[in-house]
């Protein structure tokens, strides 16, 4: 539905080249909530600026739905606009209008005749469930709500693409989490492409089926999701990864740690699972076969698209071949497993 | 219409009809309707031309969208070349431009081409910055969904703005009040000429006090009937 080609995007300042983007490539399949997570300043909100050319790329191409929208003359443009869909992070709702007709602004645009257009606009406030706002103004509504007519009025023209730039990241994980089902709802029954940038993996971890990682205005690394969690290939999705998973183990955890005795030693592990081997079945089993105690400290278990993952750090115990014995029969479960203190 | 209102000079057949003191509280009643008058339409004007002339400037300016240098240079240099000439100055400089269009370079009528003339440019430059307040983001949303600039000035930048460009227009009549009275000492009518004539030539404190307090209602008057239509809009928005 999308393809980015070698896109590069340089600002010129005064002061000033500044390159937000450098020969990204990556391409956005029909249907899919592709989902683009990088730090401040990575250059997220100028990548996805390009795709409806509010930003006009240094060089590149960016094909939507089968045309070269970098190639349009202003009118073209106009036209393609009507069906690349936006929503924002301050919203943008038009405080001079109601929440009807904020949400009626782009069938206005797109000179759709009025009966059509407001049969159109009551439909939508059904879909966002504000129908009884419609007469209300933006400054009456809370964020989530004011996002949800942003997102009325994205769909109005019935878009093929929908971009989201931050859409969440003003509000708090509860309405975060009801936006963002709204808008996997809006992606399953519309089949609505929907390419959404932020800054938190927990939205990605939701809603999305594959992600692109930006730093320092490279994409790092592509991938789909369950893959990005389970297995990730650079230090930037890393560190995203441990900023939502807990990894570090809070001190106070390690020093209740017992001791060794004379016959016995005892190991602090860490055992990632992904899938169906879900690690609690796995332990518990390996406890009845080998006679070691498995005492866990921490853990977190969650889950991506439906599929459990998580870690746990845990403290065997037992003699030195038994322990040994009991970690390579996690491997060989499919758990990956990694010493973190060896005693 | 203009010429009839001209022709018929109501200070002039007063004097010269009628004893001076038993016409005076008319003539007051005449000043003021005259001071309004001027005020009203010169406000009318200026906005006529301002805000067009504002939105030029907003929307050529760099990264906006109809960028547009050169234009935008030129009319923000003619702006405020027109705005650094004192109003006084400026009365006299276009008498020409007066007569042309009114038929006459004295009077409540005349005055009205140099209010008008001075007021565009200023109603220019508060329009500008009523306009500039709007959120970019706003701007930028309308340009998502494919607005043109027509639509995106009609539907967003003056909606958005109009309670703040209502504000300036208070300020617009309240300064053109002042310069109407101005004009009404070079012969323009309303109070000035009262006061002038009156106050000034004829040292009747009285009337010059009249006058001021007058004055001095309109300019209050003015400024509560802004603020009270601005924040009625507002407040339906809140
Ligand atoms: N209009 C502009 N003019 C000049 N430089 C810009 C402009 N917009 C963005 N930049 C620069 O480009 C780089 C990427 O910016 P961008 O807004 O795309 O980052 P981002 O990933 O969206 O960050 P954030 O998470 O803070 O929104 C930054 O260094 C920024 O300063
Ligand atoms: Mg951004």
């Amino acid at each position: 539905m999308i393809e980015i080609n070698n896109l590069t995007k340089v600002y010129h300042t005064s002061a000033q080249d500044i390159t937000a983007l450098e020969n990204v490539t990556l391409s956005v399949n029909k249907g899919e909530i592709f989902g683009i997570i990088g730090l401040s300043g990575a250059g997220k909100s100028t990548l996805i600026r390009c795709i409806n050319m509010l930003e006009k790329p240094t060089q590149g191409s960016i094909i939507v739905d089968g045309q070269d929208i970098s190639l349009f003359n202003r009118h073209e443009l106009r036209i393609a606009r009507q069906k690349i869909g936006m929503i924002f992070q301050h919203f943008n709702l038009l405080s001079s209008r109601t929440v009807f007709d904020n949400i009626l602004f782009p069938l206005e645009i797109a000179r759709v005749p009025s009966s059509e257009a407001r049969r159109k606009v009551n439909e939508l406030l059904e879909l966002v469930g504000l129908t009884d706002k419609a007469t209300g103004y933006p400054s009456q509504l809370s964020g989530g709500q004011k996002q949800r007519v942003g997102i009325a009025r994205a769909l109005a023209n019935d878009p093929k693409v929908l971009l989201s730039d931050e859409a969440t990241s003003a509000l708090d994980p509860e309405t975060t989490r009801s936006i963002l089902s709204l808008l996997k709802d809006i992606n399953r029954n519309l089949n609505l492409t929907i390419v959404l940038i932020t800054h938190d993996m927990n939205v990605i971890k939701q809603v999305c089926d594959r992600v692109a990682v930006i730093a320092e205005s490279r994409i790092v690394e592509i991938n789909d999701v369950l893959s990005i969690f389970s297995n990730p290939q650079t230090p930037t999705s890393q560190s995203f990864l441990n900023a939502i998973m807990n990894k570090d183990i809070p001190e106070g955890i390690l020093q209740r740690r017992n001791t060794d005795t004379a016959d016995t030693i005892s190991k602090l592990i860490r055992v990632s699972f992904i899938g169906a081997s879900a690690g609690e079945p796995l332990i518990s089993s390996m406890v009845q076969k080998y006679e070691v105690k498995a005492n866990i400290l921490y853990g977190n278990i969650d889950h991506v698209k439906d599929t459990p993952f998580g870690n746990l750090t845990m403290e065997l115990i037992g003699q030195p071949v038994l322990v040994n014995e009991a970690m390579d029969f996690l491997f060989e479960n499919g758990l990956e497993i990694e010493v973190l203190q060896n005693v | 219409m203009f010429e009839l209102i001209t022709a018929f000079d109501l200070n002039s057949f007063f004097s010269s009809h009628l004893g001076e003191n038993a016409w005076i509280p008319m003539k007051v009643l005449l000043s003021t309707w005259e001071s309004i008058y001027m005020v009203f339409i010169s406000t009318f004007f200026s906005y006529v031309f301002g805000l067009p002339l504002a939105i030029i400037l907003v929307t050529t300016d760099k990264g906006h969208i109809m960028e547009n240098n050169p234009a935008n240079k030129i009319l923000g240099s003619i702006v405020n070349a027109v705005r650094s000439i004192p109003f006084i100055i400026l009365l006299i400089l276009i008498i020409p431009l007066t007569r042309l269009i009114v038929g006459t370079s004295v009077g409540t009528v005349a005055s009205i081409v140099p209010l008008t003339l001075a007021a565009i440019p200023f109603v220019a430059r508060l329009v500008e910055t009523s306009l500039k307040e709007i959120d970019w983001g706003l701007i930028e949303a309308a340009l998502s969904m494919g607005a043109n600039a027509r639509q995106i000035i009609s539907k967003v930048l003056i909606p958005e703005a109009v309670p703040s460009i209502i504000l300036g227009v208070a300020i617009t009549a309240i300064n053109l009040v002042g310069y109407s009275a101005m004009a009404g000492v070079v012969g323009g009518g309303g109070l000035g000429t009262l006061a002038y004539t009156y106050g000034f030539q004829r040292y009747r404190m009285d009337i010059l006090l009249i006058a001021v307090f007058i004055l001095i209602v309109l300019v209050q008057g003015i400024q509560l009937a802004g603020d009270k239509i601005s924040n009625k809009i507002l407040d339906k928005r809140r």
